[in-house]
């Protein structure tokens, strides 16, 4: 089924492709610099994601132009896209690179957010995916299929980042699972969570999955730390499936079932995949200003999609982004209506559940 | 002899790598290259790593690492040359550098104080890669020992060098690292995002405010005033004979307080989450509490260049080790030299535990391209700090609008907005009334530097302690009162009270009459207003977001009461006493032009360049000031007006930054430089 969804996808990108080069639309660039604008600073996850495809995409677009990746971080990343909304296409040498907490103000109603996704073009959409763990300890206690329902007692503490950010899904997570969890806000990045895992202060952390092959791996070898579940991936029909970098481990949604209490159905459910849907699948997206021609759009798509058919991408590619669709064209199209398109309901559900139990009120 | 076993083979292995001739090559070119870089004050490795960045990718791992260590090492190095010379506080690592090293520059001994700290730097850099070397395979259980409890005391420790820099009147040092504290709590709160002392309609403060811009506006923005007010060159004398020979032998010297203060560098450095910002003044606390003559401090003491500058190059090595061990960086820099790291490898070598384990000898050679790097840094500064030196000799006029185009500069990278440069005026102008009136400026800033670290670990140590305490009193206990924290509270406790019986005799930034009582009960009226705003501002925080609230409403209580036992005492005290220090009074004589005149011509840049955008504001700044306030031709004044543009222009162009732009930007399309 996924290798299905996959090959379907590739097909698309490479359709796409070689439309544009027929058409003889493309945009030149050479002699140009683009500059990439990241929301963030330059430490952070997105700033690795921009740095790794910049070179390469210096390579693929025509012409051949300088492409240099900048840094306007601020209010979690809601001033950059509040600039780049200000921006109009001029000669496609501007483009923006948005993240899961550049989706979450916006779906959110944060009132700093004066952007509009929709006014974007999206050229290309990257995923991830998510792990769990606990102590060894922990792990041991839990009852069939890693069902939660032991766990009910235990006073759990996590490293967070706060709970309107990317957070936001396990923290949901551990409530439908029914366990104790207390957050310890004001960590700076998960590697600060996973150190503060492995000084064994916090007893219950996650990691997306990049981070979680790098510094995880180890200290599940090691025999100090041991995955419950990742948070899953989706299929072309949008269902949960188990996430391809880690195909033997049980989904969240396994998980839920497992457990007593917890609903895979209903109003708790449905924020919890929205939100997940809109952080994890197509977490960091590539966007060209509003009102770009068809022929930059092409131009930037075909570019994405070349450096995909590198023959050394998947080596290049699988340790710095994991093994995850990288999607252009229609599909990104998709990726991204379905992780900014969040049912009311869903939104209604977590803008009242983060004022009751965080007292985060978002005027 | 195990850990022998497979360290001394991939030791090997890395001096096998390193040392071939088109990596020594690279690694000087990164050398030089970040000299460059470090030279500016404000520009520290970020900004030189994000350069080469682009480079990385598809290049030879260890060419391509001997480029990047090349850079990044030097810049603690490099850095010290503002400091000494001009007072500026070049990076966070040589903020109490500045202290002895620019006193000394203005003595006439600046190829002196920079020799001796470049001694101490290479000295530094050395212990630290020795350290790192051994220290690597066996200090994944010491590091994870340090827990949010001890972080916290660590923190503490930090704060208590206020104890020694707090100078005379011990209550006014103590009310400044409050109000350091209270500037660094200004913003987003870091536990539930309580607002304070800022809004959603002014989105600059929500941030809060960057070390860099605090840093140049406490330090150098008062300094460069002064001296121009003063009309001379920095130094006020002839150079002294010696030079740079003379720097060497007083390290030689100090070479125990070096190596004491290398060690402290290392060990500071290993904990990740602290990273190097008190690094330096916890090497100079010990410094001057470990000296027998201590009357020279802040007038210019080799020692307390000695000092700092050891340990801020150990630190580097000493700040490996979380990057190496757990992959978390220490620094900025570091996070990029991670991602570099990736693109060299092709993905295949990653910084972290794995990197350790699979690939010893790059490690090793990540670690000994340090210390090599140091090396040939250092001789480069040492040849030429005697010709840099005798920057302090040219008449300051010429100089102050170059330095303050570079610092404006480089306080824009911070946001890159035109509020940069309003926040380093507001503190620029704090830093001048507080440099007037004696209240302890690195007081302040360590406040600030550990403003925020203090907070999160205070809430973090308090709901992970309230946890264990649930699970039992015993565990609770055992958590909070470890050993390292029990240990480190005694020290804490030494610290303050050797440091506030010696407070007296150690005047961190040289002596100062006393002058009229006005003014300086003002000043402090004014202070005392802010922080009673301050305390107000957070109490009304509500309960659901408590954590924000308790730490700064702490603070500001402290504060509060050291403000009205100062007031208490400037009311009973004579007009003669220390505590109505104010240095207009001991200056006057040397003063040819006044405080506000100076100052409008630095406020009339501001607001031209809110006007018209800064490289226009910036032209038509440097022609007139040359004009008029240097008394040069108008020929000399457009010269140096050209020179000047260029010079930033091409700076911006290689870093590939923009400049702040104004009003007129909003309505007209410019090219660049000028949008």
């Amino acid at each position: 089924m996924l290798k299905k969804t996959l090959g379907a996808l590739a097909l698309t990108s490479a359709l796409v492709a070689t439309q544009a080069a027929a058409d003889g639309h493309q945009i030149d660039l050479s002699g140009k610099t683009v500059e990439w604008i990241i929301p963030f600073s330059e430490t952070g996850g997105s700033a690795k994601w921009a740095n790794f495809y910049a070179p390469l995409l210096s390579e693929a677009l025509p012409g051949n132009p300088t492409v240099v990746v900048t840094f306007n971080p601020g209010a979690g990343s809601t001033k950059g896209a509040n600039a780049f909304q200000e921006m109009t296409y001029d000669d496609g040498t501007t483009i923006f690179g948005s993240s899961g907490s550049t989706q979450f103000p916006y779906l959110l109603s944060d009132p700093r957010v004066r952007y509009e996704y929709s006014d974007w073009n999206v050229v290309l959409a990257s995923g991830t995916g998510g792990v769990a763990y606990l102590p060894a300890d922990l792990a041991g206690q839990l009852g069939d299929g890693g069902a939660a329902s032991p766990l009910a007692g235990e006073d759990f503490i996590y490293g967070s980042q706060g709970a309107t950010r990317l957070d936001l899904v396990p923290l949901l997570a551990w409530e439908m699972l029914g366990l104790q969890v207390e957050p310890v806000f004001g960590i700076e990045g998960r590697g600060d969570g996973r150190l503060m895992f492995e000084r064994g202060e916090a007893n219950i952390d996650y990691q997306t999955s990049s981070s979680f092959l790098s510094g995880v791996t180890p200290l599940v070898e090691a025999g100090t730390a041991v995955p419950w579940f990742s948070f899953g991936a989706l299929d072309a029909d949008g269902n949960i499936v188990r996430d391809p970098t880690f195909p033997d481990m049980p989904t969240f949604k396994e998980i839920c079932e497992a457990t007593d209490g917890c609903e895979t159905s209903g109003e708790q459910w449905d924020a919890w995949k929205a939100f997940f849907v809109a952080g994890f699948p197509a977490q960091k997206m590539v966007f060209l200003p509003a009102g770009a021609p068809d022929n930059a759009i092409a131009t930037f798509t075909e570019a994405f999609a070349a450096i995909q058919q590198r023959d050394d991408f998947a080596e290049i590619s699988a340790a710095r982004l994991g093994v995850y669709p990288q999607l252009t064209g229609d599909a990104a199209k998709t990726a991204m209506a379905s992780a900014t398109d969040v049912p009311q309901e869903a939104k209604d559900f977590v803008i009242n559940w983060l004022s009751e139990r965080y007292g985060v009120v978002l005027q | 002899m195990e850990v022998f076993a497979t360290a001394l083979p991939a030791l090997n292995d890395a001096f096998a790598m390193i040392l071939q001739p088109h990596v020594l090559g690279f690694l000087v070119l990164g050398v030089m290259m970040g000299l460059c870089i470090g030279v500016f004050p404000g520009l520290g490795g970020i900004a030189g790593l994000s350069l080469l960045l682009p480079f990385m990718f598809g290049m030879e791992p260890v060419t391509g690492l001997a480029l990047m260590i090349g850079m990044v090492a030097v810049v603690p190095t490099s850095d010290t040359f503002a400091s000494v010379l001009m007072g500026i506080p070049g990076s966070s690592a040589s903020q109490a550098t500045v202290l002895d090293g620019f006193p000394m520059a203005k003595k006439g001994m600046a190829a002196r104080a920079l020799s001796a700290a470049f001694a101490s730097s290479l000295f530094g850099g050395l212990v630290g890669a020795a350290f790192l070397t051994v220290f690597i395979l066996a200090a994944r259980p010491i590091v994870l020992l340090f827990q949010t409890p001890e972080l916290l005391m660590i923190t503490i420790f930090g704060l208590s060098m206020v104890g020694i820099l707090a100078g005379r009147v011990a209550l006014k040092g103590l009310v400044a690292a409050c109000l350091g504290i209270l500037v660094g709590t200004i913003g987003e709160g870091a536990s539930s995002g309580a607002l304070r002392m800022s809004t959603y309609d002014m989105p600059y403060l929500v941030d809060g405010l960057k070390l860099v811009i605090v840093g140049l506006g406490i330090f150098a923005i008062p300094e460069i005033i002064a001296l121009l007010r003063r009309d001379k060159a920095i130094s006020d004398r002839a150079p002294l004979g010696g030079g740079w020979a003379e720097g060497v032998k007083d390290w030689w010297a100090n070479k125990w307080l070096s190596m004491r203060c290398s060690l402290i560098g290392v060990v500071v450095g290993v904990i990740p989450g602290l990273g190097g910002s008190v690094v330096d003044w916890i090497a100079y606390g010990h410094t001057v509490q470990t000296a027998k003559d201590k009357s020279q401090f802040g007038s210019g003491d080799v020692r307390g260049v000695i000092g700092p500058e050891s340990s801020n190059n150990a630190k580097e090595g000493g700040g490996l080790v979380p990057t190496l061990l757990f992959g978390i960086p220490g620094s900025g820099s570091m996070a990029i030299f991670i991602s570099a790291v990736a693109l060299l490898g092709s993905g295949s070598i990653e910084v972290g535990p794995s990197m350790l384990k699979n690939n010893l000898d790059f490690t090793y050679a990540i670690v000994w391209l340090l210390a090599l790097a140091n090396v040939v840094g250092t001789l480069i500064c040492i040849a030429a700090s005697g010709g840099i030196a005798k920057l302090t000799e040219i008449r300051f006029a010429l100089l102050a609008p170059f330095l303050f185009m570079i610092i404006a500069f480089a306080a824009f990278q911070s946001r890159q907005e035109i509020w940069d440069l309003v926040a380093l005026f507001g503190i620029g102008l704090l830093g001048i009334l507080m440099r007037r009136f004696d209240w302890s400026r690195p007081a302040f800033l360590i406040g600030f530097v550990l403003s925020a670290p203090a907070e999160r670990y205070t809430n973090q140590a308090y709901q992970i302690g309230a946890s264990r305490f649930r699970r039992g009193f015993e565990e609770g206990i055992e958590y909070v009162f470890s050993p390292i924290v029990i240990v480190l509270i005694v020290i804490t406790l030494l610290s303050v009270v050797i440091g506030l019986r010696q407070a007296k005799n150690i005047q961190a930034e040289g002596s100062v009459a006393a002058g009229n009582k006005r003014a300086p009960l003002v000043f402090l009226l004014g202070i005392t207003g802010y922080i009673a705003l301050a305390y107000w501002n957070s109490a009304v925080i509500p309960d659901f977001a408590r954590m924000d609230r308790v730490f700064p409403v702490f603070v500001a209580t402290v504060a509060l009461v050291g403000c009205a036992l100062l007031i208490v005492q400037m009311i009973r005290s004579s007009e003669t006493a220390p505590i109505f220090a104010d240095r207009e009074a001991e200056e006057a004589a040397d003063n040819v032009h006044g405080l506000w005149g100076t100052l409008a011509w630095f406020a009339s840049l501001l607001i031209a360049s809110a006007l018209v955008g800064f490289i226009l504001a910036l032209a038509g700044f440097l022609l007139l000031f040359i004009r008029i306030r240097a008394g040069k031709s108008w020929g000399y004044a457009a010269a140096y007006t050209a020179a000047g543009i260029a010079f930033i222009c091409a700076m911006a162009w290689t870093l590939n930054r923009d400049f702040p732009p104004g009003l007129l930007q909003s309505y007209a399309d410019l090219p660049w430089p000028l949008t």
